[in-house]
């Protein structure tokens, strides 16, 4: 086939990037050589909308080891251990295709991790559907959740935490984003740069087939109507060789074999060759007759964009070929010498005796278009004028239930356990807590981790929304007892050709610069997703933050869940009574505008930091950050799982009650403490100047503020624990 | 005390059950599923996990491995063989102890702590147990136990039954079954009750931080009980 | 009347179950096996007596749900 422009834009390149490539090669490229250009500067690989602005994003730290780069960042957590950690967005493939889509997406996830020579020891998920009405929400959803099981479980990795929300604007394109902590010996890491001459280059795992061949574009372009005929490409997930996978390179890893290895993900054996080539400084050389395939006839093309899943690509020190291939025969997986490095500095295929690519490795890495694309700044939303005389009548109790029962705040249970939550003996806090938490194996340390989103507030005001979704991580990682480290960043977006959609994407990212640097919260990984959106209308602004926290001694983890009768309960942070894009204001008042809650930076740090000290202090029996729902929401929560109730004081403030429970303002904590602590704990939080409200003491059964305003606690747990089941139940 | 713990291809509790038992005093090996001969042991352990990946059924082609035959010239001879989760159903595709294990009623994974009540104490596992019911993990996707009726009344006729899901109490009711199990049958055992498989995961609840302890009532007991 | 179907994975789909049932064949010594592929196998008892109609009918079912036509096959077998 003779490559001539048209095919080179069916293939997704635009018209300039055809012409570079010619004149970069100096010729035309032929099929492969065009097919693997296209792998490689499509929006996936390239990064090529995004690289400029997320270059500004704080990437260091005195705990980083490896930031963004490799296949996923590490940080130090002490005693020669290190945790690497990764999100990524699986969110195309898991719309065509939910079982298979969510289930390779936690596979590829895990593989990013291992292959750095870390035993995953945790996985966590952020996942985002269109309306609950909408007809196809109920099956993507199931299907997702027993994709993610069926490979996590299989796997045998606990699923510790995760997020689940609805909204109408995921109804044409889902997002599902998976994160994986792994653990490591500081000095057993290994990474992907090539290095040394003629040094042979492995092939291990499954055999290459033709699946999803150009999933790599599929990523990089938008949903339209004719979504049915991009079906082939979708790959199947094989959680067991994966599991023999896993097995077989970390005890290949054990030895000193390897010089660097890197996974297959997405666009399969171009990306991987061409990544570690590229690092190295050097050439590769490949026989793709060599590939092992699972196919008869596969072409060059075809064994070069193939996405099969659970493979690994190695460079191995010479003469230690015969050893590694004992250990990969034991685990019965394929084990193949492919080729070996150049001083070319150019990717060299050949097939059946004949070079069918012949490309500088530069012009696929360095020299990939990097586009500065135009984008608008969003304005702050104008204040809405809330009724006060409107609001006030409201029942507190009666808005409190449709609250408790709403999809985006309801018990997740149905969802997590499906989730092996426990396997490997270390979960010490499992999903449902503000993070997830287990034990580093055999010491007495332990890794909190959550994932976090704020499509709403990112929505409003993208600037303030990626601010605050930094902040809840820092959050939720204190609120366990846990000292945060670092982050990792999925950032789901609609078109960077859209001036909107890149103004939310450039916004954002400022943001969550902004709040990652203040908090010394740096971010060591990620992934970026564009094109969400189906049509042109675009997805809300999503960035998912997956946060790593340590807990020194894991006896000083806290829970959520409400201890002790009598036990004073405080409010951490200052209440405002910011109502705008607060739940209350979606869905009891169904108004839609207004500014998200304001992100004071200096407070966050303070009030975080302070609230770690009383943890370690042993003066806090209970915490759990305020989110979604206000307060009332929260507090509802400790009662819920520590099944007692609270006698509620009244606000001293000027707002009402309404804006007092429900508002979401930021920084904010709930804490439990027994009475004999009260002086210390309110001296520390007044020598640190944080604010705080004593919001009452806790009681057997009831939430109680006044004889018209209670509630038992099994009533409020009907109506949190019920919607998700009798839903997925219909 | 010595103990084997097989480890299959797939198998991903061999180190939580190793984890568990050296805790509790024994000297445990891990045996690779392609050995011929078991080390000398005092108690054999089929963990749970995905053995070949659950294909074609659970438990189907690890029960066929190399290393099984000796497994069950073990059990045979009277030596102490427990399969936990997919452990017991690989017993079950062995026929160490009958029945088969289909998948949970509402088709869906479960991973929970579950009440177990103790049915037969008269056995190496359960002797001199303080316990009358142990709260234990579950995480499975087939473990919906089952037999034909004749199996049945053989299996309560010889009190095979090891423990059954129910309350907190101890109550045996359907609505304590988590998978749809046949009278809420969590375990059981073969007719000389050397043999147990049980779906729940007593190596998951050894210490105070993870889900509870009662697993450590039963290892510390079933140490005992063997020497 | 009995209608039949037997749903496949598509020729170049990845079938795991296949693959490892193989292996374990090979292992027990049944070595000349060259492929294994798992499907899955329905009777459909329908009230429909026109073979014809009822064929339709069938067919329908296995797009809408009995295959996942991003990765499946059917096939209809007459009764």
């Amino acid at each position: 086939m003779i490559v001539n422009e048209k095919i080179a834009i069916d293939h997704g390149l635009k018209k300039d990037e055809y012409k570079k490539i010619c004149a970069l090669l100096k010729r035309t490229p032929n099929i492969t050589e065009l097919g693997i250009f296209s792998a490689m500067w499509n929006e996936h690989c390239s990064y090529k909308s995004s690289r400029l602005h997320l270059k500004k994003l704080p990437t260091k730290g005195k705990q980083v080891i490896q930031g963004p780069g490799e296949n996923a960042g590490v940080v130090d957590i002490g005693d020669n251990d290190a945790i690497v950690f990764k999100i990524e967005s699986h969110n195309h493939p898991s719309f065509i295709e939910p079982y298979q889509g969510a289930a390779t997406g936690v596979g590829g996830i895990m593989r990013d991790v291992f292959t750095m020579g870390a035993r995953p020891i945790a996985n966590l998920n952020s996942i985002h559907f269109g309306s609950t009405q909408h007809k196809k929400t109920k099956n993507l959803l199931r299907g997702v959740v027993h994709g993610i099981g069926g490979y996590g479980n299989c796997m045998g990795v606990p699923t510790i935490a995760g997020q689940t929300s609805f909204d109408s604007s995921y109804n044409g394109n889902i997002l599902v984003n998976a994160m994986t902590l792994g653990l490591v010996k500081k000095d057993k890491i290994f990474y992907s740069k090539a290095a040394g001459l003629n040094k042979p280059v492995i092939y291990v795992g499954s055999k290459t087939g033709r699946d999803g061949i150009h999933g790599a574009s599929m990523a990089s372009a938008s949903f339209d109507d004719k979504i049915e005929e991009k079906k082939p490409t979708v790959q199947v997930g094989d959680p067991f060789t994966e599991k023999l996978l896993l097995e077989a390179c970390l005890e290949l890893m054990a030895g000193d074999s390897i010089i660097a290895i890197q996974d297959m993900g997405a666009a399969g054996l171009t990306s991987s060759s061409i990544e570690m080539a590229s690092k190295g400084n050097l050439g590769i050389e490949i026989n793709l007759n060599n590939v092992p395939c699972r196919e008869t006839k596969m072409t060059p093309y075809e064994i070069m964009l193939s996405e099969s899943q659970e493979r690994m690509l190695i460079v191995l020190e010479n003469g230690k070929e015969e050893q590694a291939k004992k250990i990969f025969d034991k685990w019965n997986l394929d084990f193949a010498v492919i080729g070996k490095t150049t001083k070319s500095k150019k990717i060299e295929l050949y097939f059946d005796s004949e070079k069918v690519a012949d490309i500088p490795v530069n012009t696929l890495v360095e020299n990939s278009p990097m586009y500065d694309r135009k984008w608008k700044k969003a304005k702050l939303p104008k204040k809405n004028k809330i009724n006060k005389d409107e609001i006030n009548i409201l029942k507190i109790i009666e808005i409190l239930k449709k609250i408790l029962a709403n999809p985006n705040v309801c018990s997740k249970e149905w969802i997590w356990q499906q989730y092996d939550h426990t396997v490997m003996g270390d979960t010490i806090q499992k999903p449902g807590g503000d993070s997830g938490v287990v034990r580093v194996h055999g010491t007495n340390k332990a890794v909190a981790a959550s994932v976090d989103s704020s499509a709403v507030y990112c929505w409003a005001h993208p600037l303030t929304g990626g601010k605050q979704v930094v902040c809840e991580s820092f959050r939720n990682l204190i609120s366990v007892g846990a000292k945060p480290i670092a982050i990792t960043n999925c950032l789901n977006f609609g078109s960077p050709e859209n001036e909107e959609n890149m103004g939310e994407f450039v916004e954002c990212v400022q943001g969550i610069g902004e709040a990652s640097s203040y908090l010394k919260f740096p971010v060591v990984s990620g992934n970026v997703s564009f094109y969400n959106q189906t049509k042109d209308q675009g997805i809300k602004p999503t960035p998912s933050i997956g946060g790593v926290g340590l807990i020194k001694d894991y006896n000083k983890m806290i829970t959520m869940d409400f201890k002790e009768v009598d036990n004073v309960v405080l409010v951490i942070g200052k209440t405002e009574g910011h109502i705008d894009q607060s739940l209350f204001a979606r869905v009891i008042l169904d108004e839609k505008n207004g500014p998200p809650p304001e992100i004071n930076l200096f407070n966050e740090k303070n009030n975080g930091e302070t609230l770690l000290k009383l943890i370690d202090n042993n003066l806090i029996k209970s915490a759990h950050d305020i989110s979604l729902g206000g307060i009332i929401t929260a507090v509802s929560k400790m009662c819920l799982k520590g099944n007692k109730g609270i006698n509620l004081k009244k606000p001293k403030y000027l707002i009402s009650e309404i804006e007092y429970f429900f508002g979401e303002d930021q920084g904010r904590y709930i804490v439990e403490i027994s009475k004999k602590d009260q002086k210390k704990v309110l001296d520390t939080l007044d020598k640190n100047a944080v604010h705080y409200d004593e919001l009452g003491t806790i009681n057997e059964n009831m939430l109680f503020l006044d004889e018209k305003t209670k509630v038992t606690i099994d009533e409020l747990k009907g109506f949190n624990t019920r919607w998700l089941k009798e839903y997925m139940s219909n | 005390m010595k103990s084997a713990v097989i480890t299959f291809p797939g198998s991903n509790c061999d180190r939580d059950m190793d984890v568990a038992l050296k805790k509790f005093g024994f000297k445990n090996k891990m045996v690779w599923h392609q050995d011929i001969e078991l080390p000398k042991s005092d108690l054999v352990v089929l963990p749970g996990g995905f053995s070949y990946g659950d294909y074609l059924r659970c438990g189907s082609m690890a029960s066929k491995s190399k290393i099984m035959q000796s497994v069950i010239n073990f059990a045979n001879s009277g030596g102490m063989v427990m399969g936990i989760c997919n452990g017991f159903q690989i017993l079950v595709e062995t026929g160490l102890v009958p029945g088969v294990l289909l998948r949970n009623k509402y088709l869906e994974f479960i991973c929970k702590n579950v009440f177990v009540k103790i049915n037969n104490k008269n056995n190496g596992y359960f002797k001199n147990i303080s316990n009358e019911v142990l709260e234990l993990h579950i995480a499975h996707n087939e473990g919906n136990y089952f037999c034909t009726n004749d199996q049945l009344k053989e299996i309560e006729d010889n009190t095979q039954v090891a423990i059954n899901y129910c309350d907190p109490e101890g109550k045996i009711e359907e609505p304590f079954n988590p998978n749809g199990s046949i009278k809420n049958i969590a375990g059981i055992f073969n007719k000389e009750k050397n043999v147990l498989g049980m779906m729940p995961h007593p190596e998951r609840m050894i210490d105070h931080s993870l889900s509870g302890e009662d697993g450590s009532h039963f290892f510390k007991n079933l140490i005992n009980n063997l020497k | 009347m009995k209608i039949s179907v037997i749903i496949t994975l598509k020729k170049d789909v990845l079938d795991p179950q296949g693959k490892v049932i193989h292996q374990a064949l090979d292992g027990m010594g049944f070595d000349d096996v060259n492929e294994v592929r798992q499907g899955k196998y329905f009777e459909i008892d329908t009230k429909e007596t026109d073979p014809k109609k009822a064929k339709n009918k069938v067919e329908e079912m296995c797009k809408k749900l009995l295959a996942n036509l991003v990765i499946e096959n059917y096939k209809i077998i007459d009764a």
